[in-house]
């Protein structure tokens, strides 16, 4: 399977006046096609530094990122916004819908900035909200979705692009442990269809349901375990059917 | 296109969303905007008015008028002497090719009388060429002939008040009045005119046969010279050039020299009616800077909400520029929003504008005239307030940094 992200020992250093932040001090890893990752840490750990370099919504100060081939840190903003749009799918703990606007025409959002003709668009997120079980819901507002419902609306609208990965900050942090599982076992399913996710979190018993675990601290990675995530993963899958 | 209908769209829901605001918002632009319209209607009205004066007056037009008499060491105004004649007139009309048409007149007034009624008004002594001089239209009958003037016949043409006032609906062509007690017959309606720039009504005027007046109607101790002479230039490039022409003529027929001085006055009638022409546009222009003012306010508060907007949709922006929207995106999505603000407020202020200027228009009865260019430049102008305007807050929005745009609270 190829690689889909590469960190080469990438830092990061934030300069607030007068003061240094070390937020990532060189961290390198990388990740399959197909995998399901969890990051975890403690907060300040840099993990959510690290997702923002990986969705390249922030260019690493040294090393170097390369995200299905490329090296995201010598593109400009706008092939930044391109690769985030057709590359790149996001989902956030705060789900992140536009208010007043219907289920359908967020899912579409990617697809408008990605130039796609309205006929096209329509299609695709009547699709890609099937895949997340929500049809006949395509005409609901973000308010008269439950927590659940909208991540769910939030991960279609990350799924309609067809991207190379799934960025997850966070997904489960708003949700009941009962929406959690359902939430997670839609990222599994998503994961054995063949889509790589990557998923931030601080919750082991979340972790337990990716294949693979990678934990930071002070801006380093400190674990990075496949095998024993692995197991529970599969545990995960058998409890969520 | 399709880019910019999906702003378009965008920016009609956001404004939905926030009718109220919207509405408010745009209230500056409407009152800008209105204001500016009326005002340069009326700026534009009085304009048109002094210049259909003007024309009413004839195009391109020379006043002569014979110089001041003196008798017995007195002097006398300008104009009393006697000394312009009806052969300077036809040696004008003859010797001077910039000069298209001369129309000499005597003037006088007088009692007229028809049936019951009778008026004093105005007698004038023309020969044909007045019609074509004055600009002025026959509703009815013909012309004074050039063998009327000749032949001193007692026809004579009406102005529109004198018609009025001794004949009311009736068609006055063919019927006898008596004027100074002598029967002349009518030939002649005269169109109306309205006031001359001095506020004389036109219409009220009896023009007879040049010679008929000076011989039978208005006696004098001079029986050949006229009051005045209106000298119609062939046109508005040469007019200077036919008053040169003119005082070299007369100064050559009148034997003008060191010993003889100047008797007659040349006034160019068209150049002082184009200086009141000028001041009432340099007036237009004030009234309409004075409520471009407001418009320039009215931008200001565009400004102002949508820098409010921006703040309050922070993380709506971050989430767009997460899914992809590139900084230009989010710069046309909020520089439409303002657009579509400042050109409804537009259309609508238009409206109002062009109803205040017809009210205006009744209510105070000053002229107001609409033109579409104020209209074209009206919508051009709010929709380059919005753009101005709204560059500013627009910008701001598409620099946001989306990690904090979507940590935004």
């Amino acid at each position: 399977m190829g690689e889909v992200v590469r960190l080469s020992d990438v830092a990061k250093v934030y300069t607030m006046g007068e003061e240094r932040v070390e937020a990532l001090k060189g961290v390198s890893f990388s990740v399959s096609s197909g995998e399901f990752v969890s990051i975890m840490g403690a907060s300040g750990s840099g993990k959510s530094t690290c997702m923002n370099i990986i969705g390249c919504l922030d260019v690493p100060s040294s090393g170097a990122y390369l995200l299905d081939g490329v090296n995201v840190g010598e593109l400009s903003n706008n092939e930044l916004a391109e690769i985030r749009n057709r590359k790149l799918g996001f989902v956030f703990q705060g789900f992140n819908l536009l208010a007043r606007t219907t289920a359908r025409e967020n899912v579409e959002l990617p697809l408008v900035y990605g130039r796609v003709p309205a006929v096209q668009r329509k299609a695709r997120a009547l699709a890609a909200l099937a895949r997340v079980g929500l049809t006949g819901r395509e005409s609901h507002f973000p308010n008269q979705l439950s927590g659940g419902q909208q991540q769910r609306v939030a991960i279609a609208r990350a799924l309609v692009n067809e991207p190379a990965i799934i960025l997850a900050d966070e997904p489960t942090g708003n949700l009941d442990s009962r929406t959690t599982v359902e939430i997670m076992s839609i990222f599994q399913e998503l994961n054995s269809q063949g889509i790589t996710i990557i998923m931030v979190t601080h919750e082991p018993e979340v972790a337990a349901f990716t294949g693979r675990s990678i934990i930071f601290r002070d801006g380093l990675v400190v674990s990075d375990n496949t095998s024993q995530a692995q197991v529970a993963a599969s545990a995960g899958k058998e409890r969520a059917l | 296109m399709s880019t910019f209908l999906q702003s378009l769209l965008i920016a009609v829901r956001a404004l939905r969303v926030n009718k109220m605001r919207a509405l408010l918002t745009m209230l500056g632009i409407i009152i800008g905007i209105a204001a500016v319209i009326a005002m340069v209607a009326i700026g534009a009205g009085a304009s048109k008015m002094i210049s259909d004066q003007i024309s009413s007056i004839g195009s391109n037009l020379l006043l002569v008028i014979p110089g001041s008499m003196t008798s017995g060491g007195m002097r006398s105004g300008s104009g009393s002497s006697q000394t312009l004649t009806y052969d300077d007139a036809k040696a004008i009309k003859a010797e001077c090719p910039s000069v298209a048409e001369v129309a000499p007149t005597v003037r006088g007034s007088g009692q007229v009388v028809y049936g019951n009624q009778n008026w004093s008004t105005a007698l004038n002594g023309v020969t044909p060429e007045i019609i074509v001089v004055r600009d002025w239209t026959l509703v009815s009958g013909r012309n004074i002939s050039q063998s009327d003037v000749d032949g001193a016949t007692k026809n004579c043409l009406l102005g529109q008040t004198v018609a009025d006032n001794l004949f009311g609906a009736v068609d006055p062509v063919g019927k006898i009045i008596r004027i100074k007690k002598i029967p002349f017959t009518v030939i002649g309606l005269l169109g109306r005119k309205g006031q001359s720039p001095q506020g004389q009504d036109q219409d009220d005027v009896i023009y007879v046969p040049l010679r008929t007046a000076q011989r039978k109607l208005l006696g004098s101790q001079f029986p050949n010279a006229v009051n005045a002479m209106m000298v119609q230039a062939s046109g508005a490039d040469v007019l200077k050039k036919a008053e040169e022409e003119v005082t070299a003529l007369l100064n050559q027929r009148h034997r003008i020299g060191p010993s003889r001085e100047v008797d007659y006055t040349i006034r160019n009638l068209s150049e002082i009616l184009a200086v009141s022409e000028q001041s009432s546009k340099v007036m237009a222009l004030l009234l309409g800077a004075v409520a471009s003012i407001s418009l320039v306010v009215g931008g200001i508060g565009i400004m102002n909400i949508m820098l409010v907007s921006v703040t309050e949709r922070t993380r709506e922006i971050g989430i767009r520029i997460a899914i992809g929207a590139k900084r230009r995106d989010i710069l046309l999505q909020f520089l439409t929003e303002a657009v579509l603000l400042t050109t409804c407020g537009g259309i609508i202020g238009m409206l109002l504008g062009v109803a205040g200027a017809r009210l205006i228009a009744t209510l105070v009865g000053w002229p107001t005239l609409v033109s579409l260019d104020t209209i074209v430049v009206a919508f051009g102008f709010s929709a380059g307030v919005g753009v101005f305007f709204g560059f500013y807050p627009a910008r701001k929005a598409a620099s946001l940094n989306p990690i904090e745009a979507l940590r935004y609270e």
